[in-house]
């Protein structure tokens, strides 16, 4: 049987059904919040946040470094083997120039537009890093690749948040010197 | 594998709107009805109900699964809820199946809605707690940044233009024009989507699919009882699924990876062993224009990158080699994310019957495939279907 347009159902609402008021809608506006415990891996991850290190932890078995770092290895199912300190320099592995805030709303006018990026942290075991946000550069020029350095809050003002970061920023190296 | 052969016997789909007057179990209902209606049966012929939904938090309402459960034709009935995100759509089928391939139900109504229109400011608000609430949270993130950047990964990775890519929105939209069901189907062209504002680089407006509220709705039934209700069954002949890590940041952002994963695994049930060749209609999930493509290559239909160069050669219009979206897709048609899925499910099942209308692909399809994806970029659902 052929689904033809007569015969679906539903009723498309528009704006000038709520202005003319044709239509009652019941609002409700959650007041509601919670406390996340960060755990063991996060928590640690935090704290050393605080002190302005980039904290992984590693898996023995499959040698890998992991960031962000974790309690348990989720691969071979086991715990982790210990922590390790990285560095607080990485490779953007992708990024974007975004011109909505997290509720796909326009930011406003003349706002630095939000730059969002993965970033490959050096230390950690390649593709592993994180979410974080570039700065100190036009937004236009960043690009997939470039070498960036975390910028801190000065540790007075730091919380143990991934916040304590800042954002990162282009750093130029002498070639010679770049890490994979 | 001492399972029954399982057989869609049955489909039906509301309108796809971006705000729609009805209850979500009133958008169940009307698809649940008409998937009904088409196949001939009552509600009483049902032994078994599974409702696919997406996040409460669209809603605003836990329990989602009972909350439709009446509109699903769900109350005194075996009823189950399955939910894997934006994947769930392509997933229902397979929840169905089981109930039905086990022997334990001869027949099942296989129920996904979405209604999206229900949060405020923007339902992609609801979208921030599919974030890590520690490590990803605080930055506020949106989804269409994820989207944005696996975007850009994907293009800087294969050296891919954004011209080809928006030709996905471009045969999508137009598609769609054919679908009943079609909530943003128009004719636009590859400029109109490179100067449609933009989102978060490289994603622009007419890169993403709209918002939307709908339903849809199959019937399943055993290859026995099957028979007796239709001369056109539509068999589930394969499906996987697969689930990748949270932590996003570390995946390849350029290839889907598990949607690979779960095609070689449906692909396996099905006995299809070169799927460029044997597959002759596919509905790849297209939230937005570049996924169409990226899905492609996950599902093995061409090579890693290669994806944009059949669409810009055409291989994947209706009248292709491959047609892909041949609905119009989440894109043309619109996305109520559960319904998504399913919608993509019944567009393979109409085709393989050949009673697409003037959606219908040339060439009297025997093999098709639909595809879904969703939660934090992380799942692949995969169903193989075949006349």
């Amino acid at each position: 049987m052929e689904l033809k347009k007569e015969m679906l159902r539903g009723t498309q609402l528009s704006e000038s059904d709520f202005r003319a008021g044709k239509v009652i809608t019941t609002d409700w506006k959650p007041e509601l919040h919670y406390a996340w415990d960060n755990g063991v891996g996060i928590g640690y991850y935090l704290a050393q946040l605080k002190a302005g290190k980039i904290t992984a932890s590693f898996c023995n078995k499959c040698n890998r470094i992991m960031l962000p770092p974790r309690a348990f290895c989720e691969l071979c199912f086991k715990p982790t083997d210990g922590w390790v300190d990285v560095l607080d320099t990485g490779t953007i592995n992708t990024f974007s120039v975004s011109l909505v805030d997290w509720a796909a709303r326009r930011i406003k006018k003349g706002e630095r537009p939000h730059t969002p990026a993965v970033i490959e942290i050096d230390g950690a075991s390649p593709g592993h890093g994180m979410l974080h946000l570039i700065g100190e550069i036009d937004p236009y020029e960043i690009k997939i690749g470039m070498r960036v350095k975390a910028v801190w809050k000065k540790p007075e003002e730091r919380t143990g948040s991934i916040t304590d970061i800042l954002y990162f920023k282009p750093i130029r190296e002498p070639k010679a010197s770049r890490k994979k | 594998m001492g399972l029954r052969r399982v057989a869609i016997v049955g489909a039906g789909l509301t309108k796809f709107m971006r705000r729609a007057q009805e209850t979500p179990k009133e958008l169940a209902y009307e698809a649940a009805k008409l998937a009904l209606d088409s196949c001939g049966l009552r509600l009483k012929d049902i032994d078994s109900v599974t409702i696919g939904t997406a996040p409460d938090a669209f809603d605003g309402v836990h329990r989602k699964g009972e909350f439709l459960a009446d509109g699903s034709g769900g109350f005194g009935k075996p009823t189950m809820r399955h939910y894997v995100g934006g994947g769930t759509g392509c997933f229902s089928p397979t929840h169905g199946w089981f109930h039905v391939a086990s022997g334990m139900f001869d027949t099942c109504l296989v129920v996904a809605e979405e209604k999206m229109s229900c949060a405020f400011p923007h339902p992609a608000g609801a979208f921030l707690t599919i974030f890590d609430h520690t490590t990803e949270q605080p930055l506020y993130p949106t989804l269409i940044w994820i989207f944005a950047m696996e975007m850009n990964r994907y293009m800087n990775t294969y050296g891919i233009p954004k011209e080809l890519i928006a030709k996905v929105s471009v045969k999508n939209k137009g598609n769609a024009l054919d679908h009943p069901a079609a909530q943003v189907a128009e004719k636009i062209t590859v400029e109109d989507v490179l100067n449609s504002e933009v989102m978060a680089y490289p994603v622009n407006r007419l890169d993403i699919s709209p918002v939307s509220d709908g339903a849809a709705a199959i019937v399943l039934a055993a290859e026995h009882v099957a028979e007796r209700i239709t001369d056109k069954p539509i068999w589930i002949d394969g499906m996987g699924w697969n689930l990748e890590t949270s932590y996003w940041c570390t995946r390849d952002l350029a290839y889907p990876d598990y949607v690979e994963k779960a095609a070689r695994m449906a692909y396996k049930m099905a006995g299809i062993t070169e799927p460029h060749r044997q597959i002759d209609i596919a509905e790849p999930y297209d939230p937005f224009s570049y996924k169409e493509l990226h899905h492609m290559e996950g599902l093995l239909l061409c090579g890693k990158g290669e994806a944009p160069q059949l669409l810009a050669d055409g291989v994947t219009e209706r009248t292709g080699r491959l047609p892909c979206c041949p609905s119009g897709g989440a894109m043309g048609v619109g996305n109520p994310i559960a319904a998504t899925g399913l919608m993509k499910v019944i567009e393979i099942f109409l085709q393989l019957r050949e009673e697409a209308g003037a959606r219908q692909v040339p060439g009297k399809p025997r093999t098709g495939i639909a595809q879904a994806w969703g939660d934090l970029m992380q799942v692949g659902t995969v169903v193989v279907m075949r006349r």
